[in-house]
């Protein structure tokens, strides 16, 4: 079992505190997922995880295993299990699926070791299929003029190739109509297990109903107010966030 | 991680290593009626031939540096100081690596042009610094009837086909650099591909400098008879140094009617190399002609391959990508000049900036008001890696009489910091994700690139990006 765990962390942007003070413990073998109001600092939370240089950590530390993280650049952090499935993901023109992932592959493997082509492709279309995914979609350049829906199914594919063990997935359900939505949980779901953990960002109980969390965490205002089990998320969808953005909630918060 | 970098340094210096060698013929430094003395007598050239690099060395003299509209750092070269003729086994190119002296040789396989010759190519000229070190075409090519030689040697054995066309594309006064070549010319391709015959294989030329303070000047003519097809692909490569070096080329291409030429650069200068270089071809009747221009490397480039469209329905292309590094400006573009009916050409031009590297693109189309069903597309699109980076676009485009059409497209775009996140976060380095985002923008064009140059060139690009970060 691995373990990420995220310690009393601050975390500024410019001049503004966005996380602070927010600690959560994800072990592998576990699905987390997070609600809260827009403007919380949830994918604030997701890229600093993954090393996005814009962000200043002031205090308080991300650790996998133990050890901090913090010191290492975001390839480093990706190429040790963490996948960030972005809530906005960039488009790369002229750069294929293929050959993008094919690089991201490459780049974990050890020096002198080449891809092997064959089991690649067998590999790229076990999973594209899987997220039902045409097989054009290779030659197509990364994000390039795909849909909303398409970027997130795109989004799932690179998780799936690359197996991370700590997935943090920003929003992944928003765009997707209801059937790609049981496609890309089914996805997600087949990559569920004791060697991963996730950390799931949504504003819908919904997805909750496909890709069932062990935890429900809700965070406001730069900090988690209260956790609990997939419970949590159907009142949530029935209170809205009211409660948990009242003072008196601020002081139960862990 | 630390021998990745190693092992790609190495690569990147590909080019950057050089061995001792002794000239035996130097021409000294400066250049005057004398240099073009010892040149003439050296290479044991007709009369006329002196005459026409005099009367060059005049033009070349009395012409400014086009400085009014070109960059500031040609002033920089110092003309005096530079070498106009060094040889060192002589004028003759070898047939076969066996004869080719051993330091010479070494330097060739380094590069891995014999090898390359083994693989793909149907014919081999091997310059080292002002002469071919060797010269080769297949047999069965020879057989066709093709003519592949030192403009030289092509000089005193095919006068007829030589002189009617030499200097005919590219007038010596055409340009400040293109009457300097003239008078010192040495080294460069002779190709005369007979009527119908279609060279199935590319012809290869390699330029090597390998001296310091040296100027190179071949000087290039390509000649495709009616209904003949060639492809033409020339490499260089030159050692760093402290001081400038010149390379200054005119490359002629004429294909008569029907007749198809490609000529392909992958250029790979060090950086202190000023890359001036005249190339123009002439398209007759149905002909066509395309410019496929690589320009990676040098201090500056300034380069802009031109089509004149002779013949009704001839086609005009030029395709270029141009990578502009730290330090570096590429001056790069090309010029269509259509001068018949129903002509066609077509320019795209791919440049990159990188740190404080500089692009430049110069477009030049004409169409008269007399001509009819005549078009040009253009598009340029630029991509800048850093804030510092830095690109410039000045499309002259004259396109009169209403019979004709042109379009034009120009797009910059950067490679922005989500971008490089995105893809680090998928595990590439910093580097690998801007050689790869590079890679992308240039690849459509990439395609267009024999096999072996498109590795090639994929190759150049990684190593260059390597160098740019951190
Ligand atoms: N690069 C930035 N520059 C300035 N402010 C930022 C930046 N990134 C985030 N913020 C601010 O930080 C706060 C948290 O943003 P974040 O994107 O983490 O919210 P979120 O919880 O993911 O919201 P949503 O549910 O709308 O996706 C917001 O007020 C946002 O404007
Ligand atoms: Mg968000």
């Amino acid at each position: 079992m691995k373990h990420l765990k995220i310690d009393n962390l601050h975390v500024s942007i410019g001049q503004s505190e966005i996380l602070r003070g927010l600690s959560l413990d994800l072990p592998t073998g576990q699905v987390h997922a997070i609600m809260g109001p827009n403007g919380s600092g949830k994918s604030t939370l997701a890229k600093v995880i993954a090393g996005h240089p814009d962000y200043t950590v002031t205090s308080g530390d991300i650790l996998v295993d133990g050890e901090s993280i913090l010191e290492m650049e975001p390839d480093a952090r990706a190429r040790q299990g963490i996948f960030l499935a972005f809530q906005y993901p960039s488009e790369i023109p002229g750069v294929t699926i293929a050959n993008f992932l094919r690089a991201a592959l490459q780049a974990r493997l050890p020096e002198g070791k080449e891809l092997e082509a064959t089991e690649y492709y067998a590999k790229l279309y076990e999973k594209m299929d899987l997220l039902e995914m045409p097989r054009t979609f290779t030659s197509r350049a990364v994000n390039e003029g795909f849909s909303g829906g398409e970027k997130k199914r795109c989004e799932i594919l690179q998780m799936a190739m690359l197996q991370p063990t700590f997935a943090l997935l920003d929003e992944t359900d928003s765009g997707l109509d209801i059937d790609a939505l049981k496609i890309v949980s089914h996805g997600v779901n087949s990559l569920r297990g004791p060697e991963t953990g996730m950390l799931v960002i949504t504003h819908y109980q919904r997805l909750l109903n496909y890709i069932v969390p062990d935890f429900v965490h809700v965070m406001v205002n730069g900090r988690i107010v209260e956790s609990g089990t997939k419970e949590l998320a159907l009142k949530l969808e029935a209170e809205g966030y009211d409660w948990a953005t009242e003072p008196e909630a601020e002081a139960v918060a862990v | 991680m630390n021998e990745t970098q190693t092992q790609l340094d190495i690569d990147r210096e590909k080019g950057n290593f050089r061995y001792n060698v002794d000239y035996e013929f130097d021409a000294g430094t400066g250049l005057n009626e004398k240099t073009i003395d010892y040149i003439c007598d050296v290479k044991d050239e007709p009369d006329w031939i002196r005459k026409f690099r005099k009367d060059a060395l005049k033009k070349f003299l009395e012409k400014p540096m086009p400085t009014h509209w070109a960059s500031h750092d040609l002033e920089n070269i110092i003309f005096d100081k530079i070498r106009y003729y060094l040889s060192q086994g002589g004028q003759k190119p070898k047939k076969t690596w066996d004869e080719v002296p051993e330091d010479v040789k070494r330097t060739f396989e380094r590069l891995g042009i014999p090898e390359q010759e083994r693989k793909f190519l149907a014919g081999v000229e091997a310059q080292f610094d002002s002469e071919a070190a060797y010269s080769n075409i297949k047999e069965a090519v020879g057989k066709q009837g093709v003519i592949f030689m030192g403009s030289t040697d092509a000089l005193k054995e095919h006068p007829e086909i030589f002189r009617k066309w030499f200097g005919k594309v590219i007038p010596t006064g055409d340009n400040k650099f293109s009457a300097l070549n003239s008078a010192a010319f040495s080294g460069g391709s002779f190709i005369y591909v007979p009527p119908g015959v279609k060279v199935t294989h590319p012809l290869q030329a390699y330029f090597r400098i390998n001296a310091e303070n040296f100027g190179q000047f071949e000087r290039t003519l390509i000649i495709a008879d009616e209904g003949a097809e060639v492809t033409y692909m020339e490499g260089c490569t030159a050692p760093k140094f402290d001081t400038a070096t010149l390379h200054s080329a005119v490359v002629e291409l004429v294909a008569l009617r029907g007749a198809k030429i490609q000529y392909i650069t992958v250029q790979n200068w060090s950086n202190n190399v000023f890359n001036l270089v005249t190339k123009r071809g002439l398209a007759m009747e149905d002909a066509e002609v395309k410019w496929i221009d690589c320009n990676i490397g040098s201090r500056l480039t300034m380069k802009y391959p031109g089509v004149v469209m002779k013949g009704r329905r001839a086609r005009g292309e030029v395709i270029s990508i141009a990578l502009a590094g730290d330090g570096q400006h590429q001056d790069t573009g090309a010029k269509m000049v259509h001068a018949a009916d129903e002509t066609t050409s077509n320019i795209v031009s791919k440049s990159i900036s990188v740190g404080t590297g500089r692009a430049t693109y110069r477009g030049l189309v004409k169409i008269p008001s007399h001509l009819k069903g005549c078009k040009n597309n253009t598009e340029c699109d630029a991509l800048l890696i850093n804030t510092s980076s830095r690109t410039d676009t000045y499309p002259a485009i004259s396109v009169r009489g209403t019979g004709n059409a042109c379009q034009h497209e120009a797009s910059v775009s950067q490679v922005s910091s989500e971008q490089i996140f995105y893809m680090q976060q998928r595990g590439l380095t910093e580097a690998q994700a801007m050689s790869l985002s590079v890679n992308g923008f240039v690849n459509d064009l990439v395609r267009q690139f024999p096999m072996e140059y498109s590795v090639e060139l994929k190759r150049l690009i990684d190593l260059e990006m390597e160098g740019s970060v951190g």
